[in-house]
């Protein structure tokens, strides 16, 4: 007999998989420029550290903030004492606002129907412990957030059900994907409750495109589910296409106050688009006010400092400051994104074309030994060991082709990440992978079918003010086993 | 139509107790000196409001705690970014010592062993989700705090099972009370995973004695089920006798003990006065238990600018001890005055040492020996007399006419408004009172010198403070028959 609970026991905390190893790795020899400049570098962070030199200032404009003051008068008794879960009424309505302005103030968000959390994690684990029961499922589009297996499933005992996407369209979702992974829910004798998806997407770095949420939002409307959309990327967006959420769709199509509407729930937090993820600021966003009342009771178990919830609505408030904040921060991250893609590419590594989010969706398919997770893992334990860099493998986000990696680029200086790729330039020149893709590549185009694109960018490509952009395409099919097996075995071993 | 989960439908939110229905009455109309002079009074909220001014100073003198100084801001960053479930060194190493100190620097913890949660409400929740399975029970004696029944039950589906305590030896938790509740659960076929105490009480307000402690530990150890000491109150202890904690048990030479068996739950909520900044921690002996809590602890991690502020205030080791001591001093001379006012209109109560509230003997002016009695007699107080009180059976106590009343979450003022509605309902109620014997309350200094609050303690004999104090039936009583 146990002494301790399954959950303890069990390994659905998700620590062991290839995504936290990494760091484990990269914390034991982490890269620093002066101490330990052979150190790993980490990329596998998905952290926003672009434009916190632009918070200082305004926190020393505004110590009032900080300093728990109200015109230069102490509030800290009423803060240590407050701790309704119903939150500071002037930080919802700042964070309602922020996230209208975010979504360019093509949806407005009630405060009412705000609930908040401590941090994303938080607020996915309560969704699921308000909409599903032991034992149910939820769909999500592949590859995902590794995190989710522990946020979703370890305490709530939800299950996962994997919509695989593919490369051959760029990873979107599809009908036919969808209802391949409900059936197998059905298979499994597991009642879907509901779809997550994450929008900007986590691992890819898209945004989802009109006539996807469309396509999801008839799903559920058909199959009388739920949609949660992880939006916490929302203001990561740095170029176009634009952010369109789930909630704009909804109201373009004239479907507020319908039962669907009530069934869509967005997940936000400031950890990413803000770059304070210390500070424990997630949301539940509802239009269920059923489930507004009880993912607030259960907000209980974790909710937000009030020290931070005051710090954050004065800043929040600061319309003009965080309007500049959002500029800046899109220009940077623009500019340091584009700076990975042009120096991967010169490592012959190609990205999927992105436009949101902290990291890029790198292809490496082409330096496997074999088209197999194996190779996968291979390739990635010499990144981390000999390249001394931490990313993390596509398997570990449940990518279904073998080969793609998850490269942050948000969480480090300029000339870090120019190391970062001497590194890999060195590594892939080493295994004299670089001339082989190429050939195989031009040969490939020769005898493309399929229609894999992937736009590559020369010269600036988001550089609007030029405009003279080479697009190059590649179309070529799968070394070794095409896609529909992969996912075959794939359901066979689920 | 798909519905929600069971969880979320369902009452196990437990905001259908009574303990909450007060709540709601004090929401719609809150007593305000000058706006609502004649709203309800709020003494069922167990907060700490005595030491403010002592932390106001504090904070005043080291304005870098609070990131706000031109090297405080250089930190922001660092801080900002800082998401470790570890949680930051310097804040464990602050709260194992503040741990220390409150317990007189008996014990010691180690810091390595602090695990955070989202206050002492994420802390019970982690623990049970740790170490029970759904369907599995953990014994709590009676009466207990009613947040329990949704911290430890709701979402993790493990049972709670009472042991019964009776007023008749104070409540005291003994190992027959004990060892019944285990023989009842295993004969409804379930598994008991644990022991819950609170020590001190919520809502007893006293402290469990070296040899009960010594007697549970016994008992879990033969049992080879856990026990888990709730000991958010543990710097609220004003008075003899002095706090005990399982974590001084453990290492007696009497005492044989798998440690294993062996967690904490403590937050600054109470004994700080901070219910807001969310400060929960999780203290096991048991490693593989301070790995998973670790990870859960994912899901409630304390803000990094609260973990910043909270390690520099408790590094400060003369801060620390002036405002243990004054805090002890403060409660100590709130609960006197309290229950010194109290018994001058025949009103007595459990002898309690610790806590922020006391356990209040009506169980004369109940109607009948009945919870329905408790019930109308709580209106009565909720509606006419305009306090919020809470009612011993919200705290699944086995005897009605007990009733948990807070009193150090108000100022002086209000306070003395609380015992003069109190006073005038008694003796509009009850003919035979005990006649004041010093001088009135209006011309009573309410910051009582050690002198006089000594001299209470002659006045205050175990007669008065004790459940059998000789009040005759209320005439209120005998009106309704």
């Amino acid at each position: 007999m146990g002494l301790l609970s399954r959950k303890a026991t069990c390994n659905t905390h998700g620590q062991d998989s290839s995504y936290f190893l990494g760091w484990q790795e990269y914390e034991k020899n982490p890269y620093n420029e002066v101490n330990n400049p052979n150190g790993i570098i980490q990329m596998g962070l998905a952290e926003n550290q672009l434009c916190l030199d632009l918070l200082e200032p305004w926190l020393m404009k505004n110590p009032d903030a900080l300093g728990l003051k109200r015109d230069g008068i102490s509030i800290f008794k009423e803060l240590a004492l407050f701790q309704d879960y119903n939150g500071f009424p002037a930080f919802k309505r700042a964070l309602a606002d922020f996230m209208g302005e975010i979504r360019g103030n093509k949806v407005s968000f009630d405060p009412n129907h705000v609930v908040l959390t401590a941090g994303a994690t938080s607020a996915n684990e309560t969704l699921m412990f308000c909409l599903a029961d032991q034992g149910d499922a939820f769909l999500l589009p592949t590859p995902y957030y590794p995190g989710f297996d522990r946020d979703l499933r370890w305490r709530t005992g939800v299950e996962i059900v994997p919509i695989h996407c593919t490369s051959s369209n760029g990873f979107k979702v599809t009908l036919p994907a969808i209802e391949q992974a409900y059936r197998q829910a059905q298979k499994r004798k597991l009642r879907v409750k509901g779809v997550l998806i994450t929008n900007p997407s986590n691992p890819l770095g898209t945004t989802m495109a009109r006539d996807e949420l469309d396509l999801l939002i008839n799903f559920i409307e058909d199959r009388q589910i739920h949609l949660i959309s992880d939006e916490i990327y929302s203001g990561t967006v740095f170029t176009s296409p634009s952010f369109v959420s789930v909630m704009e769709v909804l109201k373009d199509r004239n479907l507020d106050q319908t039962q669907v509407w009530e069934r869509v729930h967005i997940v936000y937090s400031l950890s990413k688009d803000l770059g304070l993820p210390g500070f424990r600021v997630g949301a539940i966003y509802s239009n269920d006010p059923v489930v507004v009342s009880a993912a607030t009771k259960m907000s209980s178990f974790g909710l937000v400092s009030s020290q931070t919830q005051y710090l954050l609505s004065a800043m929040l408030l600061d319309k003009k400051f965080t309007k500049e904040y959002m500029s800046e921060n899109h220009k940077r991250l623009q500019k340091q994104q584009k700076d990975l893609v042009s120096g991967l590419e010169k490592a012959g590594i190609r990205c999927l074309d992105s436009n949101a989010g902290l990291f890029c969706w790198v292809d490496m398919r082409h330096l496997l030994k074999s088209n197999t997770f194996e190779a996968e893992m291979e390739l990635w334990q010499k990144i981390i060991y000999h390249v001394k860099i931490n990313i993390s493998p596509g398997s570990s986000c449940h990518c279904i082709e073998p080969g793609w990696f998850r490269v942050c680029f948000a969480n480090m200086s300029e000339s870090t990440l120019k190391l970062a790729i001497q590194r890999l330039k060195s590594f892939v020149s080493s295994i004299g992978m670089k001339s082989q893709s190429h050939q195989e590549l031009k040969s490939l185009r020769r005898k493309a079918r399929n229609n894999w694109v992937f736009r590559l960018s020369l010269q600036s490509f988001y550089d609007r003010e030029q405009d003279t952009t080479t697009k190059v395409s590649f179309s070529y099919r799968p070394h070794f086993m095409s896609l529909s097996n992969i996912a075959a075995t794939l359901d066979a071993a689920a | 139509m798909v519905a929600m989960s069971k969880i979320a439908t369902g009452n196990g939110h437990g905001e259908n107790s009574t303990y909450f229905d007060g709540w709601k009455a004090y929401e719609t109309n809150p007593f305000h000196p000058t706006e609502r002079p004649e709203g309800v009074i709020q003494m069922g909220l167990a907060e700490n409001q005595l030491c403010f001014n002592l932390i106001k100073n504090w904070l005043i003198k080291h304005p870098e705690a609070s990131l706000c100084t031109p090297q405080g801001v250089n930190k922001f960053k660092e801080t900002a970014l800082f998401q470790d479930y570890h949680g930051m060194p310097e804040f464990r190493q602050a709260v194992a010592k503040f741990m220390g100190k409150v317990r007189g620097d008996r014990v010691k913890f180690d810091p390595d062993r602090i695990v955070m949660s989202g206050g002492a409400t994420g802390a019970h929740e982690m623990v049970a989700f740790c170490l029970a399975d759904p369907g599995e029970a953990f014994l709590v004696p009676t009466p207990y705090y009613p947040g329990f029944d949704r911290d430890l039950k709701w979402r993790t589906g493990v049972e709670l099972v009472p042991v019964n305590c009776e007023s008749c030896n104070n409540f005291k938790i003994t190992r027959n009370a004990l060892e019944a509740a285990y023989v009842k659960v295993q004969e409804a076929n379930l598994r008991v995973k644990g022991l819950l105490i609170t020590n001190p009480s919520n809502p007893l307000g006293t402290v469990l004695d070296r040899d009960t402690l010594k007697s549970m530990v016994r008992f879990i150890n033969d049992k080879n089920i856990h026990l888990i000491g709730d000991e958010i109150y543990a710097s609220t202890v004003f008075m003899e006798p002095e706090f005990v904690s399982i974590s001084e048990i453990i290492e007696e030479e009497d005492v044989e003990c798998n440690r294993d068996l062996i967690h904490i739950v403590y937050s600054l909520s109470k004994d700080m006065g901070f219910p807001g900044f969310r400060v929960g921690i999780v203290y096991s002996y048991n490693d593989s238990v301070v790995s998973c809590a670790r990870k859960m602890s994912s899901f409630g991690l304390v803000s990094s600018q609260t973990q910043h502020l909270i390690a520099s205030m408790l590094s400060d080791d003369e801060f620390v001890d002036n405002f243990i001591t004054e805090s002890k001093e403060l409660l100590f001379n709130r609960h006197k005055y309290f229950t010194w006012s109290l018994s001058q209109v025949g009103i007595g109560c459990l002898k309690g040492n610790a806590g922020l509230f006391i356990w209040m003997d009506l169980r004369k002016l109940l109607k009948e020996e009945t919870f329905a009695a408790e019930m109308e007699l709580w209106r009565v107080i909720t509606n006419e007399v305009k306090l919020n009180v809470s009612p011993g059976s919200s705290f699944h106590c086995q005897e009605p006419g007990w009733f948990r009343v807070c009193f150090a979450n108000m100022d002086d003022y209000t306070m003395k408004v609380a015992l003069l509605r109190i006073r005038t309902f008694m003796l509009k109620n009850n003919e035979a009172m005990v006649p004041l014997k010093l001088c009135r309350p209006s011309s009573l200094k309410l910051s009582l010198s050690r002198s006089l609050s000594r001299r209470m303690d002659d006045f205050m004999s175990p007669g008065i403070m004790s459940p059998h104090s000789p009040l005759p039936q209320s005439p209120l009583v005998r009106a309704r028959t």
